[in-house]
């Protein structure tokens, strides 16, 4: 393996920076993060739209030969109210009720449900989309902040009997899908052991509570909310443990922080200023993956707690087969998590400047 | 060619450097006995299928191991005989997403310019779309009665994170020393890529491909449990959907009922994810030369 070579000469090429408008443009960070995203949200509306519309037994016409059948309605007629609730028109050609379908989409338009006919799927959404929002968000950040302390611990005591203890406990934990624990505490808490009031805990608030920025209601909504916050926290801060610690053991060996060490600064400021800082970057890229993981899972959760969130909701519609329903809760779940990847990736471009300048990535 | 007393040595190898990583062993061996236990042992135990109205939700005892459910069925017997189609649906995904992973994440890396362009604009876009809300959406239009339809689904749709990784090992393994050295003698494209690239990243290649199995058991056993796939054969995900819809977990006298396929998955995740580290030793190139 004494082979040198030098670089070849396609490695040593000089860019001459020949600047015009458009690669101004590009150059910009955050522009550039937008264009992917807003290119993001096209593709996925423009996909559910051609699945909805295109695939052999299409909701459509499931719907319109289940009014023909059942209420023994005529072809036109059922075409009408089929093209109502999907908020498109169905005797144009094709690529017009696409533009249609996008234009009812930019101004909010989601279709009416199926099932309950009168019932806006926007108003489904605002609904129950906050909880989730709640729920997840407070669950991620709370399991991101263990995890990263953590994380550190178990780097700095390298080998000793805590960091085994705890690297077993984030594998078990990272392992076991995520609805197995909710399970798990349902089965254990609320019915073996009778620690909890399951029951009691389900929907997103009481009913006899006046929803509003008062004591009473937030406490309540905590309470609703804790099973499925502590399940999201208990199945991620596993994976966010182990991912900082492998950050952080990488990040020890780097020579300024051999030089910080040597320049006799505290081991403290040494451990938040010089190594945590620069550990918890990765993490940031990792967030985008996560998000989009334990959004996913709350469908399942929520499920199981019974939590009056938007995953649930998307698990009745599709159980229901409310295709207009499930349509517009799939397109809004995943434009929460693209915007939701938007902003790590806007975070991380500011905690490391070195991004926005394109060295890595 | 390899001769048949290589092969044994070579085997031999592998079973030596397995034991270097001592929780990578235990995973491994758990490995073995749920795979010994789905497809010998279901030969000799039979699946315990008749209704006992007066052995419903019994305790462990030496007749039934596990205890009953709720038609008085032996719960060891749909353990036992459970695991067949999760383990099958895990396998033809995991299969399906680390061959599109690799072979499109080598290129990516290898060949870089707007072939990585292009190929990496796709995998962002499939990447943010969450994952399991777009499988229960499908799940819906398309009928999943098929195990192996199941399994190529799933893997059709979870092959972006690996692809990201399998290229970050492509980009810095195509810095190195042999790789210039290849091409320098010119081995043409194929050969860098199968002799001297693949090889070098097997390891990764592996532990991805068991990661993504957990993946896959984790989302088949999510779709049963929301009722989205009718699988009619009694399996561990199953058994979780029907103690949950019946609503078999609120009763305090069906916990063995409920506890063992959750176990019995969990078990099997945990023990795949910590074989992986055993599974990195046998498939480094280097740590076989070596030894």
């Amino acid at each position: 393996m004494a082979t040198t070579l030098s670089p070849a000469p396609s490695q040593v090429r000089t860019t001459e920076p020949r600047r015009n408008w458009l690669q101004t443009l590009t150059d910009s960070y955050i522009l550039r993060k937008l264009l992917r995203t807003i290119f993001t949200i096209f593709i996925v509306t423009t996909i559910t739209f051609f699945l909805i519309r295109l695939l052999p037994g299409s909701p459509i016409d499931i719907y319109v030969n289940q009014l023909v059948v059942t209420y023994s309605m005529p072809i036109n007629e059922a075409r009408d109210q089929a093209a109502s609730l999907f908020a498109f028109d169905l005797d144009q050609p094709l690529y017009l009720q696409y533009f249609d379908f996008m234009g009812s989409l930019l101004q909010g338009n989601l279709g009416s449900s199926i099932l309950s006919p009168g019932t806006q799927v926007s108003a489904v959404i605002a609904r129950f989309l906050p909880w989730t929002i709640f729920s997840v968000g407070l669950g991620l950040i709370i399991s991101f902040v263990i995890g990263m302390v953590l994380g550190v611990l178990m780097a700095y005591r390298r080998e000793s009997f805590l960091d085994h203890i705890l690297t077993v406990l984030s594998s078990v934990l990272s392992s076991v899908p995520d609805f197995l624990i909710g399970l798990l505490i349902v089965v254990w808490l609320g019915v073996q052991w009778k620690l909890l009031p399951i029951a009691a805990m389900r929907g997103a608030y009481s009913s006899n509570v006046q929803p509003g920025l008062n004591f009473f209601f937030i406490k309540d909504a905590f309470f609703h909310a804790i099973l499925p916050i502590s399940t999201y926290v208990l199945t991620s801060v596993g994976f966010w443990m182990l991912s900082m610690k492998s950050s952080t053991v990488s990040t020890l060996g780097e020579d300024y922080v051999t030089v910080a060490k040597a320049r006799g600064l505290r081991e403290q400021r040494i451990a938040t200023a010089y190594v945590g800082r620069n550990a918890a970057l990765p993490l940031f890229t990792l967030l985008t993956i996560r998000i989009g993981f334990v959004v996913g899972g709350s469908i399942l959760v929520e499920q199981i707690f019974e939590y009056g969130g938007i995953g649930r909701q998307l698990g009745q519609a599709i159980g229901q087969r409310d295709y207009t329903v499930m349509q517009g809760i799939f397109l809004i779940i995943t434009f929460s998590v693209i915007f939701a990847n938007f902003f790590a990736d806007i975070l991380y471009g500011w905690l490391d400047p070195r991004i926005k300048l394109g060295v890595k990535d | 060619m390899e001769t048949v007393q290589d092969g044994f040595k070579a085997i031999w190898k592998s079973l030596k450097l397995l034991t270097y990583n001592k929780v990578g062993f235990i995973g491994f061996l758990f490995v073995l006995g749920v795979i010994l236990m789905t497809y010998v042992g279901s030969n000799f135990v039979e699946l315990d299928t008749k209704t006992k109205v007066d052995k419903i939700y019994m305790k462990p005892s030496a007749e039934f191991w596990l205890g009953t459910d709720h038609q008085g069925r032996d719960i060891l017997s749909q353990i036992v005989h459970g695991g067949k189609d999760v383990i099958y649906v895990a396998f033809i995904a995991a299969l399906l997403s680390t061959t599109i992973a690799v072979a499109f994440g080598t290129l990516s890396g290898f060949v870089g310019g707007w072939v990585d362009n292009l190929i990496m604009a796709i995998t962002d876009v499939i990447l943010t779309i969450p994952q399991f809300p777009l499988l229960a959406v499908l799940a819906a239009f398309i009928s999943l009665s098929s195990l192996t339809f199941l399994g190529l689904l799933l893997g059709l749709l979870s092959w972006p994170s690996l692809l990201r990784s399998i290229r970050a090992q492509a980009l810095s393994l195509k810095q190195r020393d042999f790789i210039e050295a290849a091409r320098a003698l010119d081995l043409g494209i194929w050969h860098i890529v199968f002799r001297e690239l693949v090889p070098n990243m097997m390891p990764y290649i592996v532990v991805s491909f068991t990661l993504a199995m957990t993946g896959a058991v984790y989302a088949q056993a999510g779709l049963v449990f929301l009722g989205l796939v009718p699988i009619s054969s009694s399996n561990w995900s199953v058994m979780i959907q029907l103690a949950w819809v019946r609503g078999a977990i609120f009763f305090k006298d069906s916990v063995w009922y409920i506890m063992s396929p959750i176990i019995a998955i969990a078990l099997l995740q945990l023990s795949l994810i910590t074989m992986t580290r055993s599974l990195e030793l046998i498939f480094n190139p280097r740590l076989r030369a070596s030894e």
